[in-house]
């Protein structure tokens, strides 16, 4: 097809490693990738940078085979070629890392490892090749480990190790430091220096605009299914790199002042519950305080308790004693979640789908779902729609909830709009104790400012605001102090003006040394 | 070749309301061919099915009394299925309410008991039914609730038993002693039989119970906050959670409202219908109404409409055995290719079949 004018625009004269043309994916009526355009060079780390939704994660499962591009054309060294599926991707020398692994928990590095290679390979061979891959970067694996063992981190690398077997000429990598400690970053960036220096060309997909910035040579930014344009991080700041990605500018977060402290509403003392399921955290000797008027950040590597932590903090989980939970002077441990709220407290699961909201439910009976106990939503059994639909156009206009009907089934709103609506039904109840666990996850950044705003705004209203987030920028933003969970204990609050990134790093690893309060 | 099953992207009322009608007439189609396969004329036993019921007032009246028990149970699955919770043994908790309810008929037999008047009776055994049905039904949901034991097991298989103590109850110590030795039971005085609702007729008082209880059922699932926890905790059992409902209170009203619909609709066939207690009571009404529920797609209104359509299905089934020989069992095989047809139906108004030629994993 149009070849000649297709490598015009590409950069340099160089002929790109692997190239888009004017790609589209439609899926049905809506269009997902609108004729987007991207040139990966050897030797560059490539950022793909957009909101929720944009259209990155359709685009790169088009380079690795999953995806049959509907119009454009992929180029391979500059000639078109097709993609049935990944084995072909992978033969071509192109690999991806998921942001979900897919390892086998009971069976060993090697093992796992083994699993992927060609049959024509032997088994014995392994764990030499690993050992020599682990050591050419870094990567530190010890190939008879069982992974259950391991941390994200070092599951992250056995993913890499698989890829890096296959020798690819390209690497995608989605989202990888989602789930990785600041320090586990830190040497995933090492790894990936050293595969770029090999002449490798690296598509790294992710919203941390820092990172971006440190890592990547050019960022091509995508915004509802276009393509908004290629640049260079490291001459933008990440104000404008976001204000590219969400098409306009991001309101500033008025950052949290020194403000008074009201009495202690949210009271943890000496929390400790078994894990509720096999694979799930136990809970040890959790205590923390929260005051009026301040907000309290939970940090901490997914699935070190978070969820465990927040039921407990709900109710959806009780304790064992009364007195572990006090809720404004109330003892509330062994009560469960109505209970609760009628002590005015709120709460924001993770999971918006199925756990916060009901998705095949409207939004005026999700309103019904948290806030049935309270203002006169039932009378003598019967439920007040009229009130539960005025509730949740409230909630859609203070909020800036984009729904395409006026009471529209929770499923068919996006993510980030979901997820306004279910933090604006809590904070428009008023709460004087609000818990929220990963506020923002997986929001688009001028969402998560309206969301960080308003549980600022709550905060000054004299409310107790408990955050339990993975995203350490988010927390050291808005709080006034952080503990860190790791596997189910809660390290002593740390005050966010005077702490580092580093220090807070090191207690998600688990490193935190002597300061353990308990 | 491959066939995928792609969620349509969105969803039609109008389709969702037509897809058990067009899974009706698929039925029907295939209920056809069998019947030519069996070398009767399929257009006559169309006639003989589906119109002749329709077009004789004793057989319209038929319809209404077989309908009410249909209508009265379906409902009552309705609780559950929406609930998420699966109740297959409304047969059996049928038969535990016309039992217990019977009982009283037979106690008070020749106006034993009746000396401040039978006017208590039906009343008491109407409540008796209830009651019946649902303990009965409480023991899946008990066992599912603190054991977590499937209650599709344990309700299908307690249909056995109900079935079996009823047999050993009326050829045992039920049994009518002037009797012949037959396995039935006496009469009930007339203070323990529902009145009929106009002389001559077959309709009697318990077929005014089923557009009650669907009003009824219909205000619950709309307005209350009841109905409300029934069906979040059936969708997303999670958010009910969060929402502070309690699941396993949910889950044994739902069985026992279901227990004790079908208990009624039991009480109601023994004491209207049947006016003793014989070995079996139900032409496996317990189970066609697993069919009424899903046709009626779990909302009352649509249960209405569901019960009405399978009680022809009886009534011209009966009329085939007679007008055609054809076998009883080609009715409860319709009944069947029905139930899969409305399932299938449900499936593709939401999902549209994509067939992809070639090759490609």
């Amino acid at each position: 097809m149009a070849q000649s004018d297709a490598t015009n625009e590409g950069h340099g004269a160089a002929t790109p490693l692997l190239a888009v043309r004017n790609i589209t994916k439609r899926f049905g009526t809506f269009t997902a990738n609108d004729h987007v355009n991207l040139d990966l060079a050897q030797g560059e780390v490539h950022a793909l940078l957009g909101e929720n939704g944009a259209g990155k994660s359709t685009l790169v499962k088009m380079l690795y085979g999953i995806l049959a591009p509907t119009e454009g054309e992929i180029l391979w060294m500059g000639a078109p070629i097709r993609l049935p599926n990944p084995n072909a991707a992978r033969a071509l020398g192109i690999g991806m890392v998921f942001q979900h692994f897919s390892l086998f928990e009971n069976l060993t590095v090697a093992e796992n490892i083994a699993l992927v290679m060609p049959s024509s390979q032997k088994l014995d061979d392994v764990p030499d090749k690993i050992a020599e891959i682990s050591r050419a970067y870094g990567m530190g694996l010890e190939p008879s480990r069982p992974v259950w063992t391991l941390s994200a981190g070092e599951r992250q690398r056995i993913e890499i190790a698989r890829c890096l077997l296959q020798d690819p000429k390209v690497l995608i990598l989605d989202e990888p430091t989602s789930v990785l400690t600041p320090q586990e970053a830190e040497k995933l960036f090492e790894t990936l220096e050293r595969l770029k220096a090999e002449g490798r060309a690296l598509l790294y997909i992710s919203h941390h605009l820092e990172e971006v910035q440190r890592l990547c040579d050019r960022a091509t930014i995508l915004r509802l299914g276009k393509m908004v344009g290629t640049c260079n991080p490291r001459v933008e700041t990440p104000r404008s790199l976001a204000a590219l990605m969400v098409g306009s500018e991001i309101k500033e977060i008025r950052p949290a002042g020194a403000h008074e402290l009201g009495p202690e509403r949210l009271i943890v003392a000496n929390l400790s519950l078994p894990s509720p399921e096999l694979h799930g955290v136990a809970l040890k000797n959790v205590s923390a305080s929260v005051k009026g008027g301040e907000i309290f950040g939970v940090a901490g590597v997914a699935g070190n308790g978070q969820s465990e932590f927040f039921a407990a903090l709900s109710g959806e989980t009780l304790a064992r004693s009364p007195n572990a939970i006090v809720i404004d002077g109330s003892p509330v441990g062994t009560f469960g979640i109505g209970a609760r709220r009628a002590l005015n407290a709120g709460f924001v699961p993770e999971e918006r789908n199925g756990h916060a909201a009901a998705p095949d439910f409207t939004l005026s009976d999700n309103i019904v779902l948290s806030g049935h106990a309270s203002g006169g939503m039932t009378r003598a059994g019967f439920i007040n729609a009229a009130l539960a639909k005025e509730k949740s156009r409230n909630v859609i206009a203070s909020f800036d909830v984009r729904a395409a009907a006026p009471d529209p089934l929770a499923r068919t709103l996006s993510g980030g709009n979901l997820q306004k609506f279910v933090v604006g039904r809590e904070i428009l109840r008023g709460p004087s104790v609000l818990v929220i666990n990963q506020p923002t996850w997986g929001v688009d950044v001028a969402a998560a400012a309206t969301i960080r705003q308003a549980l600022l705004d709550l905060c000054a209203k004299g409310a107790a605001v408990l955050i339990i987030s993975q995203d350490l920028d988010e927390l050291f933003e808005i709080c006034d102090r952080i503990a860190v969970i790791h596997t189910g204990e809660l390290s002593a609050p740390l005050p966010a003006r005077s702490t580092t990134r580093e220090e807070v790093g090191l207690l998600m690893a688990g490193m935190g040394g002597a300061d353990h309060a308990h | 070749m491959r066939i995928d099953l792609e969620a349509r992207p969105k969803r039609s009322t109008l389709r969702e309301i037509l897809s058990p009608v067009a899974a009706l007439i698929v039925a029907i189609a295939i209920g056809g061919v069998a019947v030519a396969i069996m070398g009767r004329s399929t257009l006559t036993a169309f006639d003989v099915y589906f119109v002749e019921p329709l077009s004789q007032f004793y057989s319209l009246q038929a319809i209404a009394v077989k309908a009410s028990p249909l209508i009265l149970i379906a409902v009552g699955l309705a609780f559950c299925y929406r609930a998420n919770l699966w109740n297959i043994g409304a047969e059996g908790q049928f038969i535990a309410g016309g039992a217990l309810g019977g009982w009283l008929g037979l106690v008070t037999h020749d106006g034993a008991y009746q000396a401040i008047g039978g006017w208590w009776i039906l009343p008491a055994m109407m409540l008796l039914g209830i009651i019946g049905g649902a303990l009965y039904a409480m023991v899946p949901a008990v066992l599912r609730v603190w054991l977590n034991v499937s209650e599709i097991l344990t309700s299908l298989m307690l249909v056995y038993v109900a079935q079996l103590c009823l047999d050993w109850l009326v050829r045992g110590p039920w049994k009518d002693p002037h009797g012949f030795n037959f396995p039935v039971t006496v009469n009930f005085d007339p203070e323990a039989t529902l009145p009929i609702l106009f002389e001559g007729g077959t309709l009697h008082l318990g077929v005014l119970f089923a557009p009650i209880v669907v009003i009824v059922a219909a205000i619950i699932f709309a307005k209350t906050i009841f109905g409300f926890q029934v069906r979040l905790a059936g969708s997303s059992p999670k958010a009910a959670r969060f929402g502070g409902f309690d699941d396993k209170r949910i889950a044994l009203a739902a069985f026992a409202i279901s227990g004790g619909l079908a208990g009624l609709a039991g009480v109601a066939e023994v004491s209207g219908k049947i006016g003793q207690v014989l070995t079996t009571i139900s032409p496996g009404y317990g189970f066609s109404a697993i069919i009424v529920a899903f046709l009626g797609r779990l909302s009352p209104v649509g249960i209405f409409i569901g019960g009405l359509v399978l009680a022809i299905t009886f009534v011209g089934g009966e009329d085939a055995q007679i007008a055609l020989q054809l076998p009883g069992d080609l009715t409860l095989a319709f009944q069947g290719v029905l139930l899969i047809c409305v399932l299938a139906a449900d499936v593709l108004a939401r999902y549209r079949l994509r067939v992809r030629l070639g090759g490609a994993s």
